[in-house]
């Protein structure tokens, strides 16, 4: 187990570092921040002197070194729109990312997986054949158009729910706000985290689909069957959990996704989270948060791709073929 | 009365371009404690029939015809869920490669426990040290350790070692072995073949064994059916279709095998290669093969005749025309 | 699975190979064309497809209005509703904008602009991961391992996310910018974030073919290494490649469309339907949903009629899979 992980961490290292590289290059071409920070009215040694401070008059790798130094120590600068720290913005807004986007993935997972079983299973009935063409659309249906026509019918037309916004929220613990405890942060969240949701779900519940058929066709299917197990069995024992191999590797790598696409959502419905945040600040050129994000977002993904790998070598036992050894052929 | 009787079965498969028959009218029997051994080349029928006789034709084939009784009663029109009560539990099977039939999630003794604790109604303890027994019994060493191991800790002799202990625990009285040894090495073959002999045999439990290998069923049947094109060409005692082959197939099949005792520069062929089965001639279907073919081999098709010590689809077994067949066949 | 290049032909009756067909003739005898005529949900996708590319590569002479002519609009004609509706104009079957601008109009030239950037966007991703596939599957080795590790890392990402940072920077970087240059820069971004996905597909099968008895005997007799990849196993590869880059052009287009909607893609001078729509969520509230919906619909037909078409191919060249 502590090997399967370690194995894994040089890479992990690699694409963080190669991250953190893609965007000091954004600090070292994009823009003159000396230019930006210190105004139009500055003198030439105001200049200077902000150059030395922030290190731009040392060589290439130093600059690169004294970069990687101020990451670890949490400081990303300050927003070139806003003047204030990054990392004072982002932890502000990453509970309101954070809650929408587990939101929308435990949604996604508890309907998309249901109906992936079913339409495996009950392949020619005609709620499987309702679901697989629903689940075209949502596949067809962009996420932002999904929710300007969730606001036009349940915000405009309805006025059931709001349109934009968290909802009142609750202090919880130093910076955490959470909008789960009031009744206008949980309506708040209701269309964004449909929104968000949809298009994973479709996804989710075509690839399960996918994965019982390929799984029902197999070898060891039919000899539970000539076993004469009982079908319930046979479906959400053996073949479920069969599926859950393949099933697990893409809905982490679909986490992945709710999040990119929790930038959109965001901004539809004007979300105060970091994805709102990055949309706004690449209007600005506002590298600083710029680079904060992907620094942020390498992270994430790195971290989803670990946890997908450990789940990957619980639900499979072949992975831990490292214990024991096979019984030699006699 | 017998154990299993197949009455006339067809199956057929419908496709876009008309209905195929896969299986044509095939009858045959197993007595309880019998190994019955069906032979032929693939596409023959043989594991079609097995599939029929347990009730899991692959859609969208489907019994077209005939019946099948099992102890006198008749199981292929039963509900899915009495029919799903006797697999396993009356009637077992073995199929053909151990690496793909063990559901790779579970431990071995997990899938033994859960097959008699559905059937026997026994409690999970018990079905756990049954379970080990039965791991001993198909000669796994040390059973206790390796109840806990998966199916990718075993080798490939020894799984299959477990899917016979699978389709045995909960003690049916025919069991329906569909290739058991071709995906195995040769030197375990024979152990394979022994073992399933051997428990069959202890527990007087019928045996319907599948295969395209004519010497495991001249080790271990009693009697052989060949089969040919989706029919049954030749039935009849093992040691006599061997010996004295009557249907020109069975003839030549019996040639194309090695013996140590002739040691032949060339073994025999049939020449040509058996028909698909959209394209089945009339009449008998392996008359574009038959060296010895007539006229009335191609416009009537044959049933099963008598024909010397076993029962053969071949018109030169025909009543009137016996005395010619067997004039026949002393000269050649 | 790469058969309907190389089967084709061998399949038709002697007699017509007798007579070399043009390509054309031979599409229209192949097993494809007759697979599309048997399937009626593909044959409606591709009339849908059809109409709306022919609508909008010809929108400057079958639009009712041109949009750009701003000396043709006029504010008197600014948030009229579609037709049936109360106050609705033959001449502005589905409305008009806060402009005046008219819709269906407005939509053909916007649809325009997506599919132009789709199509390109996918042949920029198309080029570049068809070359890296070929040269990692055929050359093998280290720069194998190279070019694979990094595909590897980029699809760790989103493609979406990547779009959007490229968009994002490149844009950020060449700060003074043109027209041309902004569907330029999109075509890049959508183009980078999909590359990965050709190259795999190809390097895999070029690693079947490379092993293949004809091109180790094209090897044999001295035949180079460039000439083999393109002469030989990129025919063979292409089957695999037309499926990806159908149901890329889907996702490249919705794709331009979210960014074109985040206003970080096109600008609303040079509008595609993602701009339109942006445009239009401003009215959703005061009632003049037709502003954005109509895009929206016009957006939503165009991919799922592609997708439909993607579907179709994918198991058109692949029987096994149906």
């Amino acid at each position: 187990m502590a090997g399967f992980i370690l194995a894994r961490i040089p890479q992990a290292i690699l694409v963080l570092l190669v991250v953190c590289f893609l965007s000091f290059l954004l600090f070292a071409f994009v823009g003159d921040p000396v230019a930006i920070m210190a105004g139009q009215d500055a003198t030439l040694a105001q200049r200077a002197a902000l150059r030395a401070a922030l290190g731009l008059d040392k060589p290439f790798y130093v600059q690169f070194l004294l970069y990687l130094g101020r990451i670890l120590h949490g400081d990303f600068g300050l927003s070139y729109r806003l003047g204030q720290p990054v990392l004072q913005l982002f932890a502000v807004r990453l509970p309101a990312t954070i809650e929408l986007s587990v939101t929308s993935a435990l949604l996604a997972l508890a309907v998309g997986v249901p109906m992936g079983v079913y339409t495996g299973i009950y392949r020619n009935s005609w709620l499987s054949r309702l679901f697989l063409a629903f689940s075209l659309i949502g596949v067809s249906l962009p996420t932002f158009l999904i929710g300007i026509l969730l606001i036009l019918v349940f915000s405009v037309w309805l006025s059931w729910l709001p349109s934009f916004g968290r909802g009142s929220v609750v202090h919880l613990g130093h910076f955490w706000t959470t909008g789960f405890l009031t009744l206008s942060g949980l309506k708040a969240l209701i269309l964004p985290a449909i929104t968000l949701g949809l298009f994973q779900m479709t996804l989710i519940m075509r690839l399960v689909r996918a994965e019982m058929l390929e799984v029902m066709r197999s070898d060891y299917i039919r000899f539970a069957q000539a076993r004469g197990l009982p079908k319930r069995v046979i479906y959400f024992g053996h073949a479920l959990r069969n599926t859950l191999v393949p099933v697990i590797t893409i809905t982490g790598l679909q986490l992945g996704q709710i999040i990119a696409f929790s930038i959109v959502t965001e901004t539809v419905f004007q979300w105060p989270g970091v994805g709102f945040l990055f949309v706004q600040s690449i209007a600005a050129a506002d590298i600083p948060v710029l680079s904060a994000y992907l620094i942020l977002m390498a992270f994430v993904f790195v971290l989803i791709n670990l946890i997908v790998d450990l789940l990957y070598y619980a639900a499979d036992p072949r992975l831990r073929i490292e214990r024991r050894r096979p019984v030699a052929a006699r | 009365m017998s154990l299993l009787d197949v009455e006339k079965l067809s199956v057929a498969f419908p496709t876009r371009r008309g209905v195929l028959k896969a299986l044509d009218n095939i009858s045959f029997a197993i007595a309880a404690g019998e190994v019955l051994g069906v032979v032929g080349e693939s596409g023959a029928g043989k594991s079609l029939t097995g599939a029929a006789i347990i009730g899991l034709l692959e859609r969208p084939g489907q019994i077209s015809g005939g019946r099948i009784l099992f102890e006198g009663k008749r199981i292929d029109d039963l509900p899915q869920e009495e029919m799903r009560r006797i697999r396993g539990r009356r009637i077992g099977a073995i199929f053909q490669d151990p690496l793909t039939t063990l559901n790779p999630l579970y431990t071995v003794g997990r899938q033994l426990a859960e097959t008699m604790q559905i059937h026997l109604g026994i409690s999970g303890a018990e079905a756990r040290r049954r379970a080990v027994g039965w791991l001993a019994q198909v000669g796994i060493p040390a059973p206790e350790e390796r109840i806990d191991s998966y199916p990718h800790e075993f080798s490939g002799g020894m799984r299959q070692r477990v899917v016979i202990a699978l389709a045995l625990c909960a003690e049916p009285r025919l069991v329906i072995a569909d290739e058991p040894t071709t995906a195995l090495d040769v030197s375990i073959q024979a152990q394979i073949i022994a073992l399933l002999k051997r428990l069959a045999r202890e527990r007087g439990t019928a045996v319907m064994l599948i295969t395209h290998d004519m010497g495991v069923i001249a080790e271990t049947a009693d009697r052989v059916a060949v089969m040919y094109a989706g029919r049954i060409v030749e039935l009849g005692p093992v040691a006599r279709v061997i010996r004295n082959p009557a249907h020109p197939y069975t003839e030549g099949l019996m040639a194309s095998i090695p013996t140590l005792e002739e040691k032949r520069g060339r073994l025999a062929q049939i020449e040509g290669a058996m028909p698909r089965l959209s394209a089945i001639p009339p009449g008998c279907p392996f008359s574009p093969r038959c060296p010895k073919v007539f006229a009335r081999c191609t416009e009537e098709r044959p049933e099963l005749m008598l024909a010397g010590g076993t029962e053969a689809a071949c018109w030169l077994f025909a009543p009137t025309l016996a005395e010619a067949a067997h004039e026949r066949r002393g000269h050649g | 699975m790469s058969a309907s290049a190389g089967q084709a032909p061998a399949e038709r009756p002697p007699g017509i190979g007798a007579h070399p067909a043009g390509p054309i003739a031979r599409f229209f005898d192949s097993d494809l064309w007759y697979n599309f005529r048997r399937s009626p949900v593909a044959v409606i996708a591709g009339a849908v497809a059809f109409l709306w590319i022919v609508g909008a590569l010809f929108a400057p002479w079958l639009a009712p209005h041109d949009p750009f002519d701003l000396g043709s609009l006029s504010l008197s004609n600014s948030f009229l509703p579609p037709l049936p509706l109360k106050g609705s104009q033959w001449a502005f079957p589905l409305g008009t904008d806060d402009q005046g601008r008219d819709m269906l109009s407005a939509i053909m030239y916007g649809g325009r602009i997506s599919l132009v950037v789709g199509f390109c966007s996918v042949l920029f991703a198309a080029i570049v991961g068809v070359s890296v596939g070929l040269i990692a599957g055929y050359g093998g080795g280290a720069l194998d391992a190279l070019l694979m590790r990094i595909a590897d890392v980029q699809l760790t990402f989103p493609a979406i996310l990547i779009a959007l940072v490229v968009d994002g920077i490149v844009s950020a970087a060449l700060h003074q910018l043109h027209e041309a240059t902004e569907i330029d820069i999109i075509v890049f971004a959508i183009g980078i974030s999909n590359w990965p996905q050709f190259a795999r597909t190809v390097r895999g099968s070029t690693m079947v073919e490379r092993g293949k008895d004809y091109v180790l005997a094209a090897r044999v007799i001295g035949i180079s290494g460039p000439r083999i990849m393109l002469t030989h196993i990129l025919p063979n590869v292409l089957g695999p490649v037309l499926v990806i880059a159908t149901i890329n052009l889907a996702v490249a287009i919705v794709t331009e469309a979210t960014l074109s909607f985040l206003g970080v893609g096109l600008p609303p001078t040079n509008p595609s339907l993602g701009t339109l729509i942006n445009n239009g969520n401003s009215y959703l509230f005061s009632g003049q949903w037709w502003i954005t919906i109509f895009p929206g619909l016009a957006l939503v037909i165009m991919v799922l009629s592609i997708n439909l078409l993607g579907d179709w191919l994918r198991d058109a060249l692949n029987p096994r899979l149906s």
